[in-house]
């Protein structure tokens, strides 16, 4: 199979399956789930044989919601989400990261001490901090991941810039009298999107640990939104009991995980093979 | 660990490496690719030099590398024999091979500065290879060493190994390269390029040392070089390489006087063209740029320039020429703005120009293109040649798409290059046509002066020719006025009318190149002038007799600059 011109490896496939998959998921939650997410469709903890409980796909959560609609609408809040705070901590890291390479000097300076400030606190805290005091709505949770995870594109961006602004066809744009966002944009980007690519695949999987990991801890999505870190939280004392409630989401967050960097690494093998040795 | 055949009993005159029908491959996951060597052979005998000599491609360092049983990564030896006494190296297990590294053939890389480990002394790095052979002990090898620094004239050779390699200068390095490699005893020594980084003034006191060391030691050498001229002053014999296969094999006077082959003979002649001025002086009255008494340096370190003077008239090629560390580079920065002068003016149109970039109007960066050395780095890898050379007109002139297009399309003919490349992008070009590339971008912003910094030191010396031919001609056509950058002196007296000769961030001459390159010389233009490598095999020996004379010359010129 060939993609773009690309032969695609086995291994590439199979990443892309499991991304389509989630992805259909995501974006048709409402027409493929059998209930809503926030629905009671059965007692859990009723006896089977006496109570005529309706045991779907993958069973009933502890509030008696249906489990497999609950993973399809978590697919949708999760990798939605993920979605969005990478792009926006790119946005930010790129711009920022290159724009410190390129002018130097004070810009650089401020940039980056600013970015040392924010990585010395530990970012679960300092998420937790914000989140508790402005509130756990999604734009508040999307703002804050996205900029706590942009100090890390800086720092990538800073350094890949620092070494492309060096070279002679970037010293060509400016003397010619370019601006900066011509420099950044057609001298720099195009020739760093390789290490940026595999630091976004890097980036989605983290974002998505990340939201999961906030959303365990409680301060992330809220009840009765379905996300997949808060469903491994509000499950995980039923693997006690003798459920496999909790494995289905930790599955996803899990293949899902693998999945993407599958991908990204079939990509990465394409760039560097198509550049040559110039 | 020491016995090694043939050692005890060294004979001049016999035989120690025979090379037959040699044949590289590159082998791919998809397959063959390329040939790299095709049908070479020779033989060295003790005592003996082969110069091997070629363009890059030629498969020369490929040679090289394959005496030490070794092959760059995915280049694989497919057939011919290589016997090192007697013993074929392609049969030898891994551990025979690295036995034969150093004490039987050592390597002097091109860039010693990459080939030293900058966290141990050199004593460390020269003693390491007969200690772990177990050919000497430490003391036996630091003594050695010692010894070995006092043949290739380093300064204080008892306390030279006590450096680090980034405290000894280049030409420095690279001797202790050749003393690292010597310290075994080698039976073969592979140079490869090993002067190529330096300057010509250094490049005559290492050649000579080189050649001291390889006659007094009686080992056979394979001298690895693209400058006929160099070789001839080291070499037996030589043997031309063109794409993998031999073109020409002889006796060195025999190559240099009456070469057979045509390639030879284009190499020959186009090596000996450097002794004709272009005499012809610049009509235009104004100058088109004057840089007027200009000081410069980076940060708060001492000045790379220091009050420098230079006019360039329409037509006029005005070659800076000097030795790395000159400032002659800076001095085309300054010029362009990049980094902004700290005293003095520059006119440029009888204007004087802001001397930082930003405060640069449009017009007046269009008016002055710059050609760079590596056109690798020159041009955008992802950009295809309608981006590269098109985006200059679309800037300084503002046109639509296919006014652009048409442009470049008439600019790539103007290079001799084919319509088809417009799509084409860097990477799929040879270096001669990205350096083609590289003018047709400068050309595109129609300017009135291009400064050009060492545009064919990374190119073939056929290529190069060929590149300067071309640069001439849109001269002549245009009337571009050239500020020319280069170390090359050959090159100055063919294409430069004027030239500014600079040391140590000073301007020690300038004129009219007939004037300046003749006598009577600033002692330092002498210095230069006679350590450019001639095609004749006795040149080295003429050069180093009267040289103390000339450098003393330079000390006591020097002292008596301003400043």
């Amino acid at each position: 199979m060939r993609l773009f011109g690309h032969r695609v490896t086995i291994l590439a496939m199979l990443g892309m399956l499991v991304i389509i998959i989630n992805l259909v998921a995501a974006i048709g939650a409402p027409w493929i789930a059998p209930f809503d997410q926030a629905e009671i469709v059965g007692d859990a903890w009723g006896d089977p044989d006496t109570d005529h409980v309706y045991i779907p796909l993958m069973g009933l959560d502890n509030l008696g919601r249906d489990l497999f609609s609950r993973l399809i609408y978590g697919a949708r809040m999760s990798i939605g989400l993920s979605f969005i705070i990478t792009c926006i901590s790119f946005a930010i890291g790129i711009i920022t990261g290159f724009t410190a390479a390129v002018l130097k000097g004070w810009v650089d300076t401020a940039l980056s001490r600013l970015v040392d400030l924010l990585l010395s606190m530990p970012t679960l805290i300092f998420a937790f901090i914000i989140l508790s005091v402005l509130g756990t709505e999604l734009p508040v949770l999307i703002t804050t991941i996205a900029i706590l995870d942009s100090t890390k594109v800086f720092r990538l961006s800073r350094a890949l810039a620092m070494n492309l602004a060096a070279l002679e066809y970037v010293e060509v744009a400016r003397v010619r009298g370019e601006g900066l966002w011509w420099v950044i944009r057609k001298e720099i980007l195009p020739n760093a999107m390789a290490p940026l690519i595999a630091e976004f695949g890097l980036r989605f999987s983290f974002a998505f640990l990340f939201i999961a990991a906030l959303s365990f801890l409680g301060l992330g999505v809220q009840p009765p939104n379905a996300d997949w870190g808060s469903m491994v939280r509000d499950y995980r004392d039923m693997i006690n009991l003798d459920s496999t409630a909790p494995l289905y989401p930790a599955g996803a967050i899990a293949l899902l995980t693998i999945g993407v960097n599958f991908v990204v690494d079939w990509m990465l093998a394409i760039h560097s093979r198509s550049h040559g040795d110039g | 660990m020491s016995q090694r055949p043939g050692k005890s009993g060294r004979i001049a005159g016999e035989n120690i490496l025979h090379v037959e029908q040699l044949r590289v491959e590159v082998r791919t996951d998809r397959g063959p690719g390329p040939v790299l060597v095709d049908n070479v052979s020779f033989d060295l005998r003790r005592g003996e030099v082969l110069g091997l000599i070629g363009e890059s491609g030629a498969g020369k360092s490929t040679i090289g590398l394959t005496t030490l049983g070794y092959t760059r990564g995915g280049c694989y030896i497919t057939g011919g024999k290589l016997d090192f006494e007697g013993r074929d190296i392609r049969q030898m297990s891994g551990a025979e091979r690295r036995a034969l590294r150093g004490p039987g053939v050592a390597y002097i890389a091109q860039s010693a500065a990459a080939s030293f480990n900058p966290s141990h002394t050199l004593m460390q790095q020269v003693c390491e290879i007969p200690v772990k052979h177990g050919i000497m002990s430490m003391d036996d090898a630091r003594k050695e060493a010692v010894k070995l620094f006092r043949e290739l004239e380093l300064p204080n050779p008892d306390t030279f190994g006590n450096r680090y390699p980034h405290q000894v200068s280049g030409g420095q390095l690279q001797r202790a390269m050749a003393a690292m490699a010597m310290a075994a005893r080698p039976d073969i020594l592979v140079f490869d390029e090993p002067t190529t980084a330096l300057d010509v003034t250094t490049q005559v006191e290492v050649l000579a040392s080189f050649r001291k060391l390889i006659r007094e030691h009686g080992t056979a050498a394979i001298y690895i070089t693209h400058d006929l001229a160099v070789v001839a002053q080291i070499a037996d014999h030589i043997m031309v390489l063109r794409h993998g296969k031999m073109v020409e094999y002889g006796t060195s006077d025999q190559i240099l006087q009456e070469p057979r082959q045509e390639y030879t003979q284009r190499l020959v002649a186009d090596r000996a063209a450097g002794h004709t001025f272009r005499d012809d002086v610049a009509s235009g009255a104004l100058p088109i740029l004057a840089v007027q008494n200009v000081t410069a340096s980076y940060r708060s370190l001492a000045k790379v320039i220091d009050g420098v003077s230079v006019e360039v008239r329409k037509g006029d090629t005005v070659a800076v020429v000097g030795e790395s560390g000159s400032g002659k580079s800076t001095l085309a920065r300054v010029i362009i703005g990049l980094l902004p002068r700290e005293a003095g003016d520059i006119q440029f149109q009888g204007q004087s120009l802001p001397p930082a970039l930003a405060n640069r109007s449009k017009d007046q960066l269009r008016r002055i293109q710059m050609i760079y050395q590596m056109p690798d780095v020159a041009l955008n890898p992802n950009q295809t040649l309608l981006e590269i050379i098109g985006r200059p007109v679309q800037f300084y002139f503002g046109r639509s798409n296919a006014e652009v297009r048409r442009r470049v399309l008439e600019l790539l003919h103007m290079m001799d290059l084919p319509e088809a490349f417009i799509t084409r992008r860097p990477g799929e070009l040879s270096g001669g046509q990205k350096q083609r590339v590289g003018i047709a971008r400068a050309l595109a912003a129609e300017p009135d002066l291009i400064i050009c910094d060492e545009v064919t030191s990374a190119l073939d010396q056929l290529v190069g020719e060929e590149i300067l031919k071309l640069l001439k001609k849109l001269q002549d056509d245009l009337g571009l006025a050239y500020l020319f950058i280069t170390h090359d002196l050959g090159t100055v007296k063919r294409i430069a009318n004027k030239v500014a000769v600079m040391l140590k961030g000073k301007l020690v001459a300038g004129g009219e190149t007939s004037k300046v390159f003749a006598p009577p010389y600033h002692p330092y233009t002498e210095l230069l002038l006679s350590s450019v490598p001639e095609m004749r095999s006795d040149w080295l020996d003429q050069v180093l007799t009267g040289r103390a004379k000339t450098i003393a010359a330079v000390r006591a010129a020097q002292v008596q600059l301003p400043g």
